[in-house]
């Protein structure tokens, strides 16, 4: 996949392609692609006329951009305070371990990316794993396979 | 519908009240996130479903509406007007609500909550112990209006305190009640509004900007998202007020993009205030004019501090800058700007319409009115709560929390995530404001309240605030980058067993270097977590370093499983499970556990029925 200009210019055009929302832009343009393409930042920093150390340098200062496109399925570990007490750390351990990648990473077949988040407010729930847009309460390690086999079928 | 005065305004508010019926029957669905993880809206959707089949739609209304507070109980619905409880909904509970509660006005045992002291049902909300020492000031009104709709603000008396000012009030005597309630900031540092909002009001400068901090950085908390999601019209009144005392004709709301309902409903609420009248030019008609932007966040925690916020709203990274220059002076673009909390803002209108002298009379000497918490962790009853300043971390924990889940002992509260320290069980009596938190190294931070038990390891969670900062630090200045990396590593060698007791001594320097030339608040405070687990809970540290064992069982260098032969039946459940084919045995005979190949996930330990694994 990669960025379509008119795509990321009717995204800049929503902004007025004012340099202030930068941040806004390239969010947009994660939502839209999942993800930020180089050539894409590129063409942002050519619109708004701005140098692209700045354009990169916002892109990789927040962790919520990637510069590399995520898989089909997303796989949240809750790591906020309230989830780590409960264990949530050995939930991501397994996860690691049944996908073979660390968090951060997506697997070779761009089937899962696996990502940390911080508290997703379902404390009562912890530890929690959103999978998609589906919450996962009370896990444990024992559980980590019961949910990567239900996406199989 | 534009209203262009203040008596227009309650003009429209006795309108939207005579045109609504006291006694209709309202079910108001918790929508909150908590609730929502409950599958709270396919709930919902059956209220509605069930309510059109039985031919009510006209007879009955249906709410979806932001955090109850309860999040423990959900999926939660709340049925106006007896405001009776009902908890941990499910889809096939709604026929039977709608055709008994609502047709036959009666209860339903199995859906209401069993105060288990008293040892019976309660039927109420208020009658809930974990409502009912809570004052519920800014929450309350959660459960009683849908977010989206305008109307249900302005028909539980909102945006009358815009017109109290508006209609009469001089700016500095908008500043002087604020000043006079003695409301202190809800962000984190607890610095007093009314005194910031002079200082902006007497900044040079003809532009200037109010801006509400909704980044919510504290990785355990989710309060301010929930008053953003469940009353956004609150924020914005608190906001206008704000404005027109301190001179301000624009503002900015800066939120989490990982918080996209609280985005959603608080663009919603802008649009529709703009529509009323209430935000843009001329003000129903006072000629004060204010309007807002939402910007979303990048998601940095760096970027709830007040000058990497604004830097990143300028969209530029966010780092922070040096103090010396106040924002309240030079804040966004290089103008002076007042940056409050969420939680603050919302605090205002209460504060203009019951006055400073009501506001002042609730709380401890030094910090007014309530704080609302995000009591989660090892704890019965998690969820929000909303207490008066003062109030002990027993009550809270205890009498509102229900304590500890399954008999285990209470161990320390967290309190003001990362930036804040761990209180152990002796100081349970400490009630809770600013100064005490602060005095017994904590602090009250943004709300974050976490309950560790017996199982919890003092150590691992300082390590857990240190790596989480390490990550988040922007890396501008040397101590704090470089402090924190070698705070995580210092702490890691002792939770892996490598640990000196050198090492305490260096991380006791280390924190001294942090607190006193980090150049933001992330690295001044970030000692906290550390500095507080090895003031209460040294034992701890030492029996880590000294006898390589960690008492809660979490630090994995430092636990060993293995099968006591004894209570082991041989069923092959933890053989089956183990991913490191580490245990072996024969059917109905004691299995075997081998160390050397053990990866120490724990699942053999979870998954035995028989109490046979043995984790030390
Ligand atoms: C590292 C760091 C992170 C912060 N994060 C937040 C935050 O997420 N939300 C917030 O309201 N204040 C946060 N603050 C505090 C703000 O800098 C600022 O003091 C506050 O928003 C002012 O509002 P108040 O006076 O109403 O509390 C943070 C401070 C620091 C140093
Ligand atoms: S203290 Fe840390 S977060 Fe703050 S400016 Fe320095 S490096 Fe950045
Ligand atoms: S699960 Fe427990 S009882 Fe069953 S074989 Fe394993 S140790 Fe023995
Ligand atoms: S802790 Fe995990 S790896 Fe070790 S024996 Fe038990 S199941 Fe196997
Ligand atoms: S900490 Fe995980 S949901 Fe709150
Ligand atoms: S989310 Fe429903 S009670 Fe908190």
């Amino acid at each position: 996949m990669t960025a379509n200009e008119s795509k990321v210019d009717s995204i800049i055009d929503e902004y007025n392609a004012e340099p202030g929302s930068l941040i806004s832009i390239l969010q947009d343009i994660q939502l839209e692609y999942n993800y930020l393409p180089e050539e894409s930042l590129e063409y942002v920093a050519k619109i708004l006329d701005i140098p692209r150390v700045q354009v990169f340098g916002v892109a990789t200062f927040f962790k919520a951009f990637s510069l590399k496109p995520k898989g089909k399925q997303q796989i949240h570990v809750c790591m906020g305070t309230a989830c780590h007490v409960r264990g949530s750390k050995k939930v991501l351990e397994e996860l690691e371990r049944k996908l073979e990648i660390k968090a951060g990473d997506t697997t070779d077949d761009g089937e899962y990316t696996l990502e940390t988040v911080n508290c997703v407010g379902a404390c009562a729930l912890g530890p929690v794993v959103v999978e998609n847009e589906k919450y996962h309460g009370e896990m444990t390690p024992i559980k980590v396979e019961s949910l990567l086999n239900s996406k199989k079928v | 519908m534009k209203v262009i005065s203040a008596k227009e305004l309650e003009d429209l508010r006795n309108e939207i009240l005579a045109g609504k019926d006291q006694d209709k029957p309202c079910i108001a669905v918790c929508g909150g996130p908590g609730c929502l993880a409950n599958q709270c809206l396919e709930v919902r959707d059956a209220f509605v479903n069930e309510i059109a089949a039985k031919g009510l739609t006209d007879k009955v209304d249906v709410r979806t509406t932001g955090c109850h507070g309860f999040c423990e109980r959900g999926p939660i619905a709340l049925i106006y007007p007896q405001e009776i409880f009902y908890q941990r909904l499910s889809i096939d509970d709604i026929p039977e609500i709608i055709e008994q509660t609502i047709v036959n006005n009666k209860t339903i045992d199995r859906l209401l909550y069993t105060d288990d002291e008293a040892g019976q049902l309660v039927e109420t909300e208020g009658e809930v112990p974990f409502y009912k020492k809570q004052m519920r000031l800014i929450l309350g009104n959660n459960s009683k209006i849908d977010p989206h709709s305008i109307e249900d603000y302005i028909a539980i008396g909102g945006y009358s305190a815009l017109v109290k000012v508006l209609g009469g009030m001089q700016p500095m005597d908008v500043v002087d009640e604020i000043k006079n309630s003695g409301i202190r900031g809800r962000g984190g540092g607890g610095f007093p509004t009314g005194r910031k909002w002079e200082s902006t009001r007497n900044a040079q400068g003809d532009i200037k900007y109010v801006i509400c901090n909704a980044d919510e950085g504290d990785p355990g908390a989710f309060m301010d998202r929930s008053i953003l999601e469940g009353n956004p019209h609150s924020v914005l009144e608190g906001m206008i007020i704000g404005a027109y005392a301190i001179g301000s004709n624009e503002g900015y709301v800066y939120v989490r993009n990982e918080y996209p309902l609280a985005l959603k409903n608080i663009n919603l609420a802008i649009k529709q205030a703009r529509e009323a009248g209430l935000l843009g030019d001329n003000i129903l008609g006072s000629g004060f004019g204010f309007d807002l932007k939402v910007n979303r966040g990048g998601g940095a925690f760096v970027c709830g501090e007040s000058t990497a916020l604004m830097a990143s709203l300028e969209g530029k990274p966010g780092e922070p800058r040096a103090k010396y220059i106040h924002t309240s002076d030079k804040g966004l673009w290089d103008r002076p700007s007042n940056l409050n909390n969420v939680e603050t803002w919302a605090n205002i209108p209460l504060i203009i319409n019951n006055g400073a002298d009501w506001y002042s009379a609730i709380g401890t000497e030094s910090s007014k009115g309530t704080k609302v918490f995000s009591l989660v962790g090892k704890i019965n009853n998690t969820g929000l709560v909303e207490v008066p300043m003062g109030m002990t971390l027993r009550e809270i924990i205890f009498d509102i929390g229900g304590g500890i889940p399954d008999g285990k002992a209470f161990k320390a509260v967290q309190t003001g995530g990362p930036s804040g320290g761990c209180i152990p069980e002796s100081l349970i009596d400490l009630p809770v404001d600013y100064d005490r938190l602060t005095e017994v190294g904590s602090m009250m931070g943004s709300g974050g309240m976490i309950v560790m038990d017996e199982d919890t390891c003092m150590v691992d969670v300082a390590l857990y605030f240190i790596n989480f900062l390490m990550e988040e630090s922007c890396g501008k200045c040397v101590p704090c980058r470089e402090g924190l990396l070698r705070m995580g590593e210092i702490l890691t060698n002792i939770t892996e067993g490598r640990g000196r007791m050198e090492d305490l001594d260096l991380i006791q320097d280390l924190s001294e270097v942090l607190k006193d030339a980090s150049l933001c608040g992330l690295g001044q405070t970030a000692p906290n977590p550390v500095m507080s687990t090895l003031k209460y809970f040294r034992d701890e540290y030492e029996a880590h370093i000294k006898d390589h064992k960690c008492p809660a069982g979490v630090c994995t260098e430092l636990i060993t499983y293995s099968i006591d032969a004894d209570n082991c039946t041989g069923c092959g459940l933890c053989l089956k499970k183990c991913p490191a084919e580490a245990i072996t045995g024969e059917t109905k005979q004691p299995h075997v556990l081998d160390a050397g190949k053990c990866i120490k996930c724990g699942i053999c330990y979870d998954v035995c029925k028989f109490d046979a694994v043995i984790k030390e």
